[in-house]
């Protein structure tokens, strides 16, 4: 199958990590700075960072209007800790312009500053049986969601991986740790064979509708 | 480690901003730095002040954690692992052991492994750099000439960081021995980074950056990012400053927004000439 052109948008963070693991399950990456450069994509992701900066610089430029438009018109999107963010309903602790699209609403740096960052083996059947090594720093939750998002991940009974349709989000850093299976899941539901169209409840995943 | 350096790469593409109080901080969120630099003077002004320049007092930094969202920074003394304590109880996002202040002690470094809070240290050469990472720095900037809004030593400092690993990658591997101990560096860190032709960690541009023009060249140069500290509140009209170095650095290949957010900006700040600052003025060479 020949490459899947993905948008990496790269406005700050860590957009080449990503740029490097989307090579690696042979998709090919394109950086995004302006609205022009959003042509002919078949899908984007939107790296971590800090998500006040992507939002500011990504809103005067148009460029969150774009992909707003673009997400309702069937893009599929992954965003990584700020690009879940953006991609949220709404936040509680910010006051950045985001994209939406997805049902949920997220709490930025949830778990802490940096001193509470940390690493954890994440259960994500999604992406297979042996655990995702998840790394949070600043990292969000997801507080709240509807039902047709369905959670692929929690820790510490938060929500922290998402799938609604073709919009995918992590609060963690797949991109930095060089295990490529949510990268590869990203690119099987652009495809439209993403298995994780079918709920898949096991320990660690599956449907919870607003928790708490 | 991962979360620690983590957080340096999560900042790549963005400049860190000098603040010195909560509405400075906010100023800096919302041009869009991806974080901020708490001070209780901005290095023009301790550089102007003379004296011993130390440790902000943690009112300062609590009232800017306060204030903005986004990671805030804070700087201690070369060396001065006490001051480093105080500020990982503060919980700083991110430690800066400068050069801006004064040197706590001559011959060592702060041991960052002992550490939760990731460090940042300021090198001039490869060999500096690598030292830093050995001791636990997550992150690297060049030192420049902090307070000067000259940005000759962070072009030189970028420039001989990147000449040397280029340097290293054409070499055998046997010879990266003798260049660890040409370097006065770890041979592991050498050996890595003649493997990987780049630093282990990110690599930011500091010191004495005052336009957009500046952060621009500092990236082209191959920095991953930019600290502005005097550079934006001694210029005249701070804001629209720092939202355009922060377009820049995003669009930093690109003359056509350089120029356009390079306009009407008003005057920078004044600056000064490396010629005239004596040998005992210059913060870059301290703590190498």
């Amino acid at each position: 199958m020949s490459g899947l052109s993905v948008g990496v948008l790269a406005l700050q963070g860590a957009f080449v990590e990503h740029e490097e693991a989307l090579e690696r399950v042979g998709a090919t990456p394109r950086q995004v700075r302006t609205v022009a450069r959003m042509d002919g994509l078949d899908a984007l992701v939107i790296p971590g960072g800090e998500s006040t900066t992507i939002g500011l610089i990504g809103g005067d430029s148009g460029l969150v209007d774009a992909i707003r438009s673009a997400v309702a018109g069937g893009l599929p999107v992954f965003g990584t800790c700020a690009g879940m963010i953006m991609l949220a309903s709404s936040t509680t602790g910010g006051r950045q312009p985001l994209i939406g699209g997805m049902d949920i609403v997220v709490r930025r740096n949830a778990f802490g500053r940096q001193v509470a960052s940390f690493e954890a083996d994440v259960s994500m059947p999604s992406v297979g049986d042996d655990p995702f090594p998840g790394v949070f720093i600043r990292a969000p939750w997801i507080e709240e969601h509807g039902p047709s998002v369905e959670v692929l991940a929690t820790v510490r009974d938060h929500p922290v991986a998402a799938r609604q349709g073709s919009l995918l989000v992590t609060a963690f850093h797949p991109e930095i740790t060089g295990d490529d299976r949510v990268h590869r899941l990203f690119v099987d539901i652009v495809r439209g064979d993403g298995t994780g169209n079918q709920a898949t409840p096991t320990v660690g995943g599956g449907i919870r509708v607003r928790p708490q | 480690m991962r979360a620690k350096a983590g957080l340096a790469q999560m900042l790549k593409g963005g400049v860190i901003m000098d603040v010195t109080t909560p509405e400075q901080a906010r100023i800096a969120e919302d041009a869009g730095a991806c974080a901020v630099m708490a001070l209780e003077r901005i290095p023009a002004d301790i550089r102007a002040a003379g004296g011993v320049a130390r440790m902000s007092d943690p009112s300062v930094i609590r009232d800017i954690q306060e204030a903005v969202s986004i990671p805030v920074m804070a700087k201690c003394r070369i060396g001065h692992f006490v001051e480093a304590q105080i500020l990982q109880a503060l919980e700083i996002d991110y430690i800066d052991e400068s050069e801006v202040l004064t040197p706590a002690d001559e011959a060592n470094h702060v041991d960052k492994h002992r550490f939760t809070v990731p460090f940042v240290c300021g090198a001039t050469d490869l060999g500096e750099a690598l030292r830093r990472v050995a001791e636990g720095a997550a992150m690297i900037r060049t030192k420049g000439e902090a307070g000067t809004g000259n940005v000759v030593e962070a072009v030189r400092h970028m420039r001989t960081i990147r000449s040397e690993i280029a340097r290293l990658s054409a070499l055998r591997e046997d010879e990266l021995y003798a260049a660890a101990k040409d370097l006065r560096a770890p041979y592991e860190l050498v050996s890595e980074g003649a493997r990987e032709g780049r630093l282990p960690v990110v690599n930011f541009s500091a010191g004495g950056v005052a336009t957009p023009a500046d952060a621009a060249l500092m990236m082209q140069l191959g920095a991953d990012g930019v600290f502005v500290g005097s550079g934006i509140y001694k210029s005249a009209d701070p804001a629209p400053r720092a939202r355009a170095i922060v377009e820049a650095v995003t669009h930093f290949e690109d003359p056509d927004v350089l120029a356009r957010v390079s306009t009407d900006l008003g005057p920078a700040m004044v600056g000064i000439g490396m010629e005239s600052l004596s040998e005992d003025q210059l913060l870059h060479t301290r703590g190498s």
